[in-house]
């Protein structure tokens, strides 16, 4: 019993670090229709400013005091900046040309930042594991668990609520949902739609940059998470549709017990279950299963 | 996409060929070589370029088809012993065929942007799957291949390797490479060649055409898998060795480039991207090792200031009306 | 036995019934339009009829086979075309091409990789005579997408011609073109249907255009057909005046 337990929540803690990234892509590309492939690596991005900034915080200490984790954030915030800077600069000039240009840039992006982590922190992987282990462990049944994964859970379940609050009961998400449904309409009704793409341009990056932030005293920052992370956010959107919010939680969470389920039964071929999943869904239903095509 | 006719095109290809059958009796060893990298790369542009210039969909996964003919080479010195050049060709041709004809399967029910994923996680499972079965590829170390014989056995590298691969397999790869373009630009000006135009254009009228979108798309993705390989079993001699890198995503990522470096709307922009490429790659990367951040704001530059790539701006720049023929 | 028949089509979006059980019927070699206010249901009629989209419940015969299921490339090879109200052409092709392409298609010849398109000399002829009759010759070479917004309109006509469809459904064939610019596209677009004995559907807005050019005039609203007769009965027809016309006459 105790180790289902341990299972479901090591699903959920996959799914809550999924969601934030899918979720982002997803809230970018359902208000301004575009997909940045460096959507992964500003995930990458936020993972290793967090473990960056914790290691310097730490300076030699070994043991991480309470108000370290005040920085967990900075690795978010970096990525909402370096979003803010990106979608005026590179992206809005391609909003009338062919898609492809679009994905060509963002590859090129993509590329950069790859580098750019590189050229940074080294080809080596940085961590940030103090603020995992401060936190210790607790006991279920006969299992001992990590305790911080339960703060990356619930940071996936706050961001949920918070980004559902923020689109369907601010004054800005009735903006966001607006422009994109209806971006010509919105514009007419004076809606600065320049303002509206780079604030959920921001916003997607922040939740990816979060995401990353988040995990990284698990897992640290290491070169390559970026574009694996964009492979998975995919299939996560590809189940629940490509610009809902909620399909990107739906998603999340199937991929987040599928792929747990195939760790522990199968792992080998872990995943290959979860492109299967993926190729399944595309081949029953290409909109995903509460997407907009 | 505009097309010159045929005898303007053969006003200057054919001393640019005469030029390149030269080339060993002019330049040492080591350019000849490296001309025929740059040859190679080209014939894999040529085979990508099907999709994204002609067909409209962008690949992010090409590797999976070089890779394929790579490793195939590679499988069958290793079990099959054998090391007939043709051998080789074929074998690879057949693999990644093979390979594009699955993957095809998937993909082309989806354009742009899930497309372009798909192929990228599917060219991501080869790549894994190449260290999964270390015991198969050699894992991370990749499978050596000496030198092939060429014709049948009638042509032998003998003591001299280098020797072999600068002059002797040089003009293997040429005869291979004109035969590819031939082939190509027989395929494009085709009426198949018309009617993935038409879908790359239009794909809702050239349903009402009576074309059917989905299927041309997946033969598309197969011949441009063919292509693709037969580069990859032309570079396995020249490399000696292949490794699971030609398999990750960030070779899909050069071909990508090198593609639109030359200009992805033309037909021989892709090759003269590919030859440029390899010469860019060989002489910076001994400068920096940050090569991908180059690749990265190269293709960003191209994007916003030359989206015509290189031959595209320089049919601008000489001032030809836009004109079909 | 009419040429195509509908029979209870349904289609809906959402609350919207943008076709309400139409039982439409058209004879071997007419020339109708089709008239109605915007949302009448008109273009979602061709839509389902050509097969760009499903209905949701009802039957299409044509010739009197059940077509409801059929494919879009079934549908053209038994001879049903349409054009685009939205022009809908091969931007980056040639206004030749646009139209051999066409033919390429009917014939099967696009599955041909390795011949030249241009070597066919049967097609390039049937393509230069097609692009005569629509006055285009002389824009042959052009892309399509460098054309005027009327030469686009008479391509994408063109282009459906091409295929030498018996039944041919044209989508607001003048719709965004200059008034002086609509009786010349008319009038070569009737010349070719008749000449081809092909069965015609014209949806149009214009009212004078439709009064000239067609025997028979169906007009829908709101998803269902309201009236179907001359030109002198939907004239005196007071609903669809009421409905359509604004004023009478």
């Amino acid at each position: 019993m105790d180790i289902l337990v341990v299972h479901l929540l090591n699903a959920l803690l996959y799914a809550s670090v999924m969601f934030l990234i899918a979720g982002g892509l997803s809230l970018i590309y359902g208000v301004m229709r575009i997909v940045n492939l460096a959507h992964g690596n500003l995930y990458a991005f936020g993972a290793y400013v967090t473990a960056w900034a914790v290691g310097r915080a730490l300076g030699t200490a070994t043991e991480a005091s309470l108000w370290l984790y005040a920085i967990l954030p900075v690795g978010a915030v970096a990525a909402a900046l370096l979003g803010a800077l990106l979608e005026p600069t590179l992206l809005r000039p391609l909003y009338r040309r062919a898609e492809e240009y679009q994905l060509l840039i963002t590859f090129g992006l993509l590329l950069i930042l790859e580098d750019v982590m590189r050229l940074l922190w080294g080809p080596y992987p940085l961590q940030a594991s103090a603020l995992y282990e401060a936190l210790g462990s607790f006991t279920i049944g006969e299992s001992i668990y990590p305790s911080y994964n339960l703060v990356v859970i619930m940071v996936g379940g706050a961001a949920a609520a918070g980004l559902w609050a923020f689109v369907y009961r601010t004054q800005f998400g009735v903006v966001l949902r607006a422009t994109s449904q209806n971006m010509r309409m919105a514009s007419a009704l004076g809606v600065n739609v320049n303002r509206v793409y780079v604030r959920a341009f921001t916003l997607g990056c922040f939740m990816a940059g979060l995401a990353g932030a988040v995990i990284v005293p698990q897992q640290g920052a290491v070169l390559g998470m970026g574009v694996d992370a964009l492979i998975l956010a995919f299939v996560v959107v590809v189940i629940g549709g490509l610009g809902s919010l909620e399909g990107a939680l739906i998603g999340a969470l199937m991929v987040g017990l599928v792929r747990e389920a195939g760790i522990t039964l199968f792992p080998e071929i872990e995943l290959a279950v979860l492109y299967l999943m993926a190729a399944i869904v595309l081949l029953i239903r290409p909109a995903g299963i509460l997407g907009r095509a | 996409m505009t097309t010159t006719a045929p005898r303007r095109t053969l006003a200057w290809a054919a001393p640019v060929l005469a030029a390149l059958i030269a080339l060993p009796f002019v330049v040492p060893p080591y350019q000849t070589v490296l001309l025929t990298y740059g040859l190679v790369f080209a014939i894999a542009a040529l085979g990508f370029n099907l999709l994204l210039g002609y067909t409209g969909l962008l690949s992010f996964g090409h590797s999976a088809y070089f890779g394929m003919g790579a490793y195939a080479v590679a499988f069958i010195v290793k079990y099959a012993k054998l090391e007939s050049m043709e051998a080789f060709l074929l074998g690879g041709v057949l693999a990644s065929g093979a390979v594009a004809a699955v993957f095809g399967v998937l993909c082309v029910r989806y354009t742009k942007i899930f497309f372009g994923i798909l192929t990228l996680a599917l060219s991501q499972v080869l790549w894994s799957l190449a260290f999964k079965f270390f015991w198969v590829t050699g894992g991370s170390d990749g499978l050596r291949v000496p030198t092939p014989t060429l014709l049948g056995g009638a042509v032998r590298a003998g003591s001299d390797k280098f020797e072999f691969l600068s002059h002797r397999y040089y003009f293997y790869v040429l005869a291979v490479f004109v035969v590819a373009v031939a082939l190509m630009w027989v395929i494009v000006h085709s009426p198949f060649g018309k009617a993935l135009q038409a879908i790359r254009d239009n794909e809702t009228r050239a349903e009402f055409v009576g074309v059917q979108v989905r299927h041309y798309r997946w033969v598309a993705f197969l011949i441009s898998g063919m292509f693709t390989g037969l580069a990859g079993a032309l570079w396995v001699p020249l490399n000696g060795l292949t490794t699971p890198d030609i398999l990750h995503w960030t070779f899909s990522g050069k071909i990508v480039f090198f593609t639109v470096l030359g200009g992805f709307q033309t037909f021989f922009g892709p090759i003269v991207g590919a030859v440029i490429f390899n010469y860019l790659e060989t002489y910076a990367v001994g400068h920096t090792v940050y090569w991908q951040m180059v690749l990265g704001i190269v293709l960003v530059a191209l994007v916003l200031v030359l989206p015509a790539g290189i031959v595209g701006t320089v049919r601008r720049l000489l001032a030809r009306p836009v004109r079909a023929v | 036995m009419d040429l195509l028949r509908t029979s209870q089509l349904c289609k809906s979006f959402g609350d919207t019934h943008a076709v309400d059980h139409v039982d439409f019927a058209v004879a071997a070699g007419e020339v109708l339009a089709l008239i109605g206010s915007n949302g009448a249901g008109k273009t979602t009629l061709i839509n389902v009829i050509s097969g760009l989209i499903r209905p949701d419940s009802g039957r299409v015969d044509f010739q009197g086979t059940d077509i409801t299921g059929a494919s879009v490339h079934h549908k053209i090879a038994l001879g049903i075309a349409r054009s685009f109200q939205l022009v809908n052409l091969f931007d980056q092709l040639s206004v030749r091409d646009n139209v051999t392409l066409a033919i390429f298609s009917r014939e099967g010849r696009t599955r041909r990789l390795f011949s030249l398109a241009d070597a066919d000399s049967a097609v390039r002829d049937e393509g230069a005579v097609v692009l005569k009759e629509f006055g285009l010759e002389a824009r042959g070479s052009a892309l399509a997408g460098g054309l005027s917004q009327g030469e686009r309109k008479l391509l994408d006509v063109a282009v459906a011609y091409a295929l030498r469809p018996r039944l041919l459904f044209l989508d607001e064939p003048t719709s965004g073109v200059s008034t002086r610019e609509k009786a010349p596209i008319m009038d070569i677009i009737t010349q070719v249907v008749r000449s081809g004995g092909i069965t015609a559907v014209i949806v149009e807005h214009d009212m004078d255009v439709v009064f000239t050019y067609c025997p028979r005039i169906v007009a829908m609203h709101q998803g269902a057909i309201l009236a179907d007769g001359t030109p002198e009965q939907i004239r005196n027809n007071a609903q669809v005046t009421a409905n359509m016309l604004g004023t009478t006459g």
